[in-house]
């Protein structure tokens, strides 16, 4: 492909029953591209892990997939409340998820290990009151 | 084991995919925790929950799972199983617990020697 494929989504960060659905079309647009099924896995979970995150914690924002010749990369962008402590975020099982959140099945301070587990390259930006980005790469 | 024996086993309902109950399946993942789907399922093709929301649907379309139990007599809504159509997915219910459930597909032959580490 000699120009990249850009897809935007905004999510909804007021209402948890539509969380996923843009990583679902996602999938979806992936698959329409002839994508590998690992690669279009390993951006799927990726994603649908960072928009669960963006509803529960930041109140929605911006996210977007771009799908160069060699990778696919993922642009999640919020104006939520930003991540105090980064590499205590990374660990496996640290989650400021409430009950409510546990109760419908997330918030087990999975998210951000998983993201990492299934991508090539992450980068988390993120300043407190002002927001997160997180850049992620799945080479094909 | 085909999903039809599934249905059998576990005296299941179904709920949408009736045209797929002939696909065979080899895993199961058992759980009511969607980040641990996410994390650990690998390529489990079934997977049973007793958790009833739209993000069960849409975490196993991101797994590549190709049928879900709702176990203790769990119903999927509406728009739960408009998901599951969309993404081609068995839906069946049961009213055995996630324990029995569980237990008679193993002993039937749906074995796992998974490991999360």
């Amino acid at each position: 492909m000699s120009e990249e494929l850009v897809f935007r989504f905004t999510v909804d960060g007021e209402d948890f029953t539509s969380a996923g659905q843009a990583s679902v079309q996602v999938k979806k647009n992936l698959r329409q591209l002839g994508l590998s099924a690992e690669v279009i896995k390993r951006v799927s979970v990726a994603m649908y892990e960072g928009e669960i995150n963006m509803v529960i914690h930041a109140g929605g924002g911006i996210a977007e997939v771009r799908v160069c010749e060699s990778y696919v990369e993922i642009i999640l962008d919020d104006k939520g409340p930003g991540i105090k402590d980064i590499d205590l975020a990374m660990q496996e099982g640290y989650s400021t998820a409430t009950d409510t959140i546990r109760s419908l099945g997330f918030g087990a301070g999975m998210g951000l290990p998983n993201m990492r587990k299934y991508t090539d390259y992450m980068t988390i930006e993120s300043e407190v009151g002002v927001g997160t980005k997180i850049v992620m790469r799945v080479n094909c | 084991m085909k999903i039809s024996a599934i249905r059998d086993l576990l005296e299941a309902n179904v709920h949408c995919g009736e045209g797929k109950l002939d696909k065979e399946v080899s895993s199961v993942f058992g759980c009511d925790l969607m980040s641990d789907v996410l994390a650990y399922a690998g390529d489990q093709a079934v997977l049973l929950t007793g958790l009833v929301n739209p993000q069960v649907i849409r975490t196993a379309v991101m797994m590549d799972m190709v049928c879900i139990v709702f176990v203790r007599s769990k119903a999927p809504s509406e728009e739960m199983l408009t998901l599951a159509k969309e993404s081609g997915i068995v839906v069946l219910s049961t009213d055995m617990t996630m324990y029995t459930a569980c237990g008679k597909l193993y002993s039937n032959g749906l074995v796992s020697d998974y490991r999360v580490k």
